[in-house]
C-alpha cells in the first residue's frame, strides 16, 4: 500500500515537471528553439502573480488569470524583438542569448524583490486532501496533475484540430514554403512563444503556491524540464507528460527507499530511458 | 491594356552570384505562359523573386500595376499568386487534407476551388486525404503541390517544373488538369524543361539562358532552329 501511495505522488509530482516542461516542448516542437531562460520566465510569471496578489488582493488562480494576457505578451515581444534574430542554421546563437536572458532576468528580480524566499499563499488549500480511495492526496497535488493534463489536451487540441496549429506544424517543417502559404513566420513563432508563456504562468502559479520561490531558482527546475521533454520524446505533448511523470515516479521512489536519492533517482530514470530509447518514447516521425 | 503580373529589368543575385539580368516578362489575364530552359537558367529564381522568397535586384515586379517587387512572400500570396514550388515541398508532418488547407492559411477568397473542387479535379487525393504527404507517389504528391495552390484560389498560378522526375504518362495526367484550372479563371506560368509538353500548354514561350530572356513569342510562330538557339545558345 506504501507503494501505491508513493507512485501516486511521483504521478502528481510529474504533473508538475509537465507543466515546467510543456512549453518549452512547444517552443523546441515549433521553432527547434532551445530556451534556457525557460525555468526564470517561470519564476518571473511567480513573481508577477505574487504582486498581483499583494497589490489587489486577489486569489493566486484569479491572479494568475490576470498575468496571463500580460505573459502572453511579454513573450511574444520577446521572440518577435530579440529571439527572432537568433534563429538560423546555427544552434549558437540561441542558447546564448537565452543563457544570458535567464541571467538578466535572475539580476533583475534579485534587484527588485531580493533574494528572500518567498511563497504564494492559498489560504488553506496547501493543508487540504482528498481521499481516492485509500490514498489521501493532497488538493494542491491534484489540481497541478489535472491542470498538466489539461494543458495538455488543450496543446493538443491546438496543434492538431485548429488552422493555427497546422500552420505551427507547416512552419516547423519547411518556413519557406510556409510562407507560400502566406504565413509570416517571425509572427507565427512569437505567437507560439506568446501560448508559451501562457504555460509558463500556469506552471508559475503551482510552482509559487506548492513551495518557496527565490529569483535564483530557475534553472535548477529547467533540468527537470528538459528531462520530461527529451524522454518523453521532442515535440510530443503526450510524451512531455510520460516523462514528467516518469522523473516524479522516479524521484519519490527514490526518497521512499532513502531520502537522500530523491534527484538521483530522477537523473538515473531519465538515463535509464535514453539508454534504451535513444529518441525519447514519442519521437516524431520525420525529426 | 496593363498586364496582370509583370517583371521589368528584374535581377537577382545569391551573394556575390548574379543570377537574373533584367528579365522582363508578361502574363496577361486568362494566359497561360510557359518558360523554357536549360538547368541552371534562372527559370526557378524567377519564379521566387516574383513569389517573394528571394529579395529582388534592381528592376520591377507588377501585379495588376502594382508594385509587389518588395513585398514578403506571405503578402505576395495573400495578393493572389500561388506557387507550385520546385520538388513540390509538400509538409511531411502534414496529412494530404492538411497540406491542401495549408494552402488556403494567407488567404481566403470565395471561388471555384475548395476541398471538394480539388477532390474533384484530382479524385486520387481524396481517397489519401489523411495519408501523410510524403507517403503518396510522386505524381500523386505533385497534385496535392497544385492542389495547395489552388486553394487559394490564386489569380496567378505559378508551376514550377510540374513534371520533374514523373512517368510520362503521369506527367499526362496532371496536364490533363490545367484546362479545367483554366477554365477556373486562373492565368499560368509554367517553368518546363520538357519543351514539347510547353508547347502544348502555353499561349506563349519565353525562353531563358544565363539570367536572361533569349526568346518569346507565339509557339506557332516559333521554328525549331529559333528555340534550340535560345535554349542552347548555339545554332543546330
Ligand atoms: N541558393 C542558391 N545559392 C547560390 N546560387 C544559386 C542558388 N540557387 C540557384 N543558384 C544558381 O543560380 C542559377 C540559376 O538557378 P535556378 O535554380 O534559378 O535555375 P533553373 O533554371 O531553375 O534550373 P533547373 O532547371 O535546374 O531547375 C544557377 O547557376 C544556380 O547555380
Ligand atoms: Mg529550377
Amino acid at each position: 500500500m506504501i507503494w501505491v501511495d508513493t507512485i501516486v505522488q511521483g504521478v502528481l509530482l510529474g504533473g508538475l515537471y509537465a507543466l515546467f516542461a510543456a512549453g518549452l516542448s512547444l517552443v523546441f516542437g515549433v521553432m527547434r528553439l532551445v530556451n534556457l531562460a525557460h525555468g526564470d520566465l517561470i519564476v518571473l510569471g511567480a513573481f508577477l502573480i505574487l504582486v498581483i496578489v499583494s497589490a489587489l488582493g486577489l486569489n493566486p488562480f484569479l491572479a494568475a488569470l490576470v498575468a496571463l494576457p500580460v505573459m502572453f505578451c511579454l513573450g511574444w515581444g520577446l521572440q518577435f524583438v530579440v529571439l527572432n534574430r537568433t534563429l538560423g542554421d546555427d544552434i549558437l546563437p540561441p542558447l546564448l542569448v537565452t543563457f544570458g536572458l535567464s541571467i538578466v532576468i535572475q539580476n533583475a528580480l534579485l534587484e527588485g524583490f531580493s533574494a528572500d524566499s518567498r511563497r504564494i499563499s492559498v489560504g488553506g488549500l496547501e493543508a487540504a486532501s482528498v481521499s481516492l480511495g485509500p490514498i489521501a492526496v493532497g488538493v494542491m497535488p491534484l489540481l497541478t496533475f489535472l491542470s498538466a493534463v489539461a494543458v495538455i489536451i488543450a496543446l493538443n487540441a491546438l496543434f492538431y484540430r485548429t488552422a493555427l496549429g497546422r500552420a505551427f506544424r507547416a512552419t516547423s517543417d519547411d518556413p519557406v514554403t510556409a510562407g507560400l502559404m502566406g504565413v509570416d513566420p517571425k509572427r507565427l513563432f512569437a505567437t507560439a512563444t506568446g501560448i508559451a508563456m501562457i504555460v509558463v504562468t500556469i506552471a508559475a502559479l503551482y510552482l509559487g503556491t506548492r513551495s518557496n520561490f527565490d529569483p535564483t531558482i530557475g534553472p535548477a527546475r529547467l533540468i527537470y524540464a528538459f528531462e520530461a521533454v527529451i524522454i518523453g520524446g521532442l515535440g510530443s505533448f503526450w510524451g512531455t507528460l510520460a516523462g514528467g511523470v516518469i522523473i516524479g515516479v522516479a524521484q519519490t521512489m527514490g526518497a521512499a527507499i532513502n531520502p537522500e536519492w530523491q534527484i538521483l533517482s530522477g537523473h538515473v530514470a531519465f538515463l535509464l530511458v535514453l539508454l534504451f530509447r535513444p529518441r525519447g518514447l514519442f519521437p516524431r516521425a520525420n525529426d | 491594356m496593363t498586364a496582370l503580373l509583370e517583371t521589368k529589368g528584374l535581377t537577382a543575385r545569391y551573394g556575390d552570384f548574379q543570377a537574373l539580368f533584367g528579365v522582363d516578362l508578361r502574363l496577361d489575364a486568362g494566359e497561360t505562359v510557359a518558360i523554357i530552359g536549360a538547368n541552371g537558367a534562372g527559370k526557378t529564381t524567377l519564379m521566387r523573386s516574383i513569389a517573394g522568397v528571394l529579395a529582388n535586384g534592381p528592376g520591377e515586379v507588377l501585379f495588376d500595376g502594382q508594385p509587389i517587387g518588395a513585398l514578403p512572400a506571405a503578402q505576395v500570396m495573400a495578393r493572389g499568386i500561388a506557387m507550385v514550388p520546385e520538388g513540390r515541398k509538400l509538409f511531411p508532418s502534414l496529412s494530404v487534407e492538411e497540406n491542401l488547407l495549408m494552402g488556403a492559411y494567407g488567404r481566403k477568397v470565395e471561388g471555384p476551388w475548395r476541398l471538394d473542387t480539388v477532390y474533384d479535379l484530382f479524385p486520387v487525393l481524396k481517397e489519401r486525404r489523411n495519408n501523410p504527404g510524403t507517403a503518396l507517389s510522386g505524381g500523386q504528391q505533385q497534385m496535392v503541390a497544385i492542389g495547395r495552390a489552388l486553394m487559394s484560389n490564386p489569380r496567378v498560378l505559378l508551376c514550377d517544373e510540374i513534371s520533374l522526375g514523373l512517368a510520362p504518362v503521369v506527367i499526362r495526367d496532371i496536364y490533363a488538369a490545367f484546362p479545367q484550372i483554366r477554365a477556373a479563371g486562373a492565368s499560368i506560368v509554367i517553368v518546363e524543361q520538357d519543351i514539347g509538353q510547353a508547347l502544348k500548354v502555353a499561349d506563349r514561350v519565353s525562353c531563358m539562358m544565363e539570367g536572361r530572356v533569349t526568346l518569346t513569342g507565339r509557339p506557332a510562330e516559333l521554328s525549331r532552329e529559333d528555340i534550340h538557339a535560345a535554349y542552347f545558345g548555339v545554332h543546330a
